[in-house]
């Protein structure tokens, strides 16, 4: 039998940027939420269980803290997704049509993601909304740490007011497809090693 | 900002990544993204993660001060746009804000001040008074529209001779409160000595007789009942600040 080969399909700096990612966004969610409690804009709060920070001032320290780690890790790998092609040859093309139909088989538990070096329309439509939720979540968190010095970006938003109604929504967003993701990634646990690796077995 | 913000400063927990996937993740070969986590891991280690927060918090500060623009005003409102009851806020309740006899009270002043004489409240409402609608945030997220008007604290300070090329403002509160600010938003044109609420003596809720007025900073940095103030070069630091609040805290 010949040797197998390995493909790459995750290349070095998208496995490292996502799990850098990983760990910010838990954290400044965590952080977020007990922010949140301190003034609900809702009738509820989140469970004190699942926050960090321990009291508002914490939860603001970890949340100004992990910011910059999630920003930095971000542009890191919006840069390369962008520079590199990575973008243009994993996420692109997507046409509804066939988001419309894996999500539909995906429904029926029968999403195929045979070939773990292609993303089916499915995962490219969730990873680009994701990708622009995070993007939203950030640009409106900047909103309403600087109403005043970034009033330019707090006036697209609606003011103070608005860009916080707005952080709350993309963080939902975000929360819900990242809930969503790894879901699917129990579904076909085959591709999570590939996250760590990078690499599949291909038969020559 | 209200007495909800007790609590342990310690009592956080980091989320944990369970041994099972760690040893999954050695087993496949460490990959750098599974180094990021038990990076993660360690960083359980309270007094660790305390200086590293309190490092970033610092960066944090100056990082605020080097995108404050001095001349960068904050939006100001037609008063139809005023918050109506104004919250009140302190970090203790309505019932026990401080009743400050406006005959005997004197504003004291201190350090790199020339002329250090104490001020008499009508003194203070002889000087220039200006007026803003502006939008106070307050640090637990909630924002409100009020009217405040005062003297512009810039020109207090360049009455008493302080030397605005010091680095910090302090100020000393009959509530013992405290807090303090860069001497950036201290010379800010919208930086307000208040002395009135909604063209009313500033009532004692809302600090009489007199608070500083920043709409460039979150709420809990507007000092209320101010005693005293004093300017220096090292860093006063305040009542929320040392608890753990961002110092800059600038808007
Ligand atoms: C424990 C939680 C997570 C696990 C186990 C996980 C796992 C994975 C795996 C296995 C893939 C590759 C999918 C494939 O090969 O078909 C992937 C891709 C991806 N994940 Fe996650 N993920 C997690 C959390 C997150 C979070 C929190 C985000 C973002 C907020 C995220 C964003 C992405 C994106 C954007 C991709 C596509 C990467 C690219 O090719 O550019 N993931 N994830």
């Amino acid at each position: 039998m010949a040797a197998d080969i390995k493909e790459l399909v995750h290349p070095l700096v998208v496995r490292v940027t996502h799990w850098i990612n990983v760990v910010a966004l838990l954290l400044m969610v965590a952080s977020g939420w007990r922010i949140y409690n301190a003034d609900p804009i809702f009738d509820f709060s989140f469970p004190d269980e699942l926050t960090l920070g321990g009291w508002l001032a914490g939860a603001l320290q970890w949340h100004f803290a992990a910011m910059w780690l999630l920003v930095l890790n971000g542009l890191v790998y919006v840069c390369y997704g962008i520079i590199s092609g990575h973008f243009r040859r994993k996420l692109l093309p997507i046409s509804p049509v066939a988001v419309l139909r894996d999500v539909r088989d995906a429904l029926r538990g029968r999403l195929a993601h045979d070939d773990l070096s292609v993303y089916n329309a499915a995962q490219r439509a969730a990873y680009l909304a994701l990708i622009i939720a995070l993007i939203v979540m950030v640009l409106s968190g900047l909103a309403i740490w600087k109403p005043v010095q970034l009033y330019w970006l707090a006036s697209l938003m609606g003011d103070y007011e608005g860009a916080r109604l707005l952080h709350f929504f993309a963080m939902a967003a975000v929360v819900l497809i990242v809930v969503v993701h790894v879901v699917m990634v129990i579904l076909v646990p085959r591709t999570f090693p590939t996250m760590f690796t990078g690499r599949i077995r291909r038969a020559s | 900002m209200s007495n909800k913000m007790g609590g342990s400063f310690l009592a956080h927990r980091t989320p944990q990544v369970a041994n099972l996937e760690r040893r999954l993740f050695l087993k496949r070969g460490l990959s750098v993204g599974a180094l990021a986590l038990l990076a993660g891991c360690e960083l359980t280690d309270a007094e660790s993660v305390q200086k590293v927060l309190w490092a970033m918090s610092g960066w944090n500060d100056r990082v605020q001060d080097w995108l404050f623009d001095p001349s960068r005003l904050a939006p100001e409102f037609p008063e139809s746009r005023i918050t109506r009851p104004f919250p009140f806020n302190g970090y203790y309740s309505e019932s026990e804000v401080p009743v400050i006899d406006g005959t005997d009270y004197r504003l004291e002043l201190g350090g790199m001040i020339r002329d250090a004489k104490p001020w008499r409240l009508p003194e203070l409402y002889a000087l220039p008074q200006v007026s803003q609608v502006t939008r106070h945030i307050c640090v637990e997220g909630w924002s409100a529209i009020g009217k405040w008007s005062g003297v512009r604290f810039s020109d207090f300070l360049q009455r008493v001779g302080a030397d605005t090329t010091a680095k910090y403002v302090g100020f000393q509160c009959a509530d013992d409160y405290s807090t303090s600010i860069d001497m950036a938003t201290a010379l800010h044109p919208q930086t307000l000595l208040a002395l009135r609420y909604a063209d009313e003596i500033l009532p004692p809720k809302y600090g009489f007789p007199m608070k500083l007025r920043m709409p460039t900073k979150l709420g809990f940095k507007n000092p209320k009942h101010i005693a005293a103030i004093f300017v220096t070069n090292e860093n006063p630091g305040g009542y929320w600040e040392d608890k753990g609040y961002n110092w800059f805290s600038g808007s």
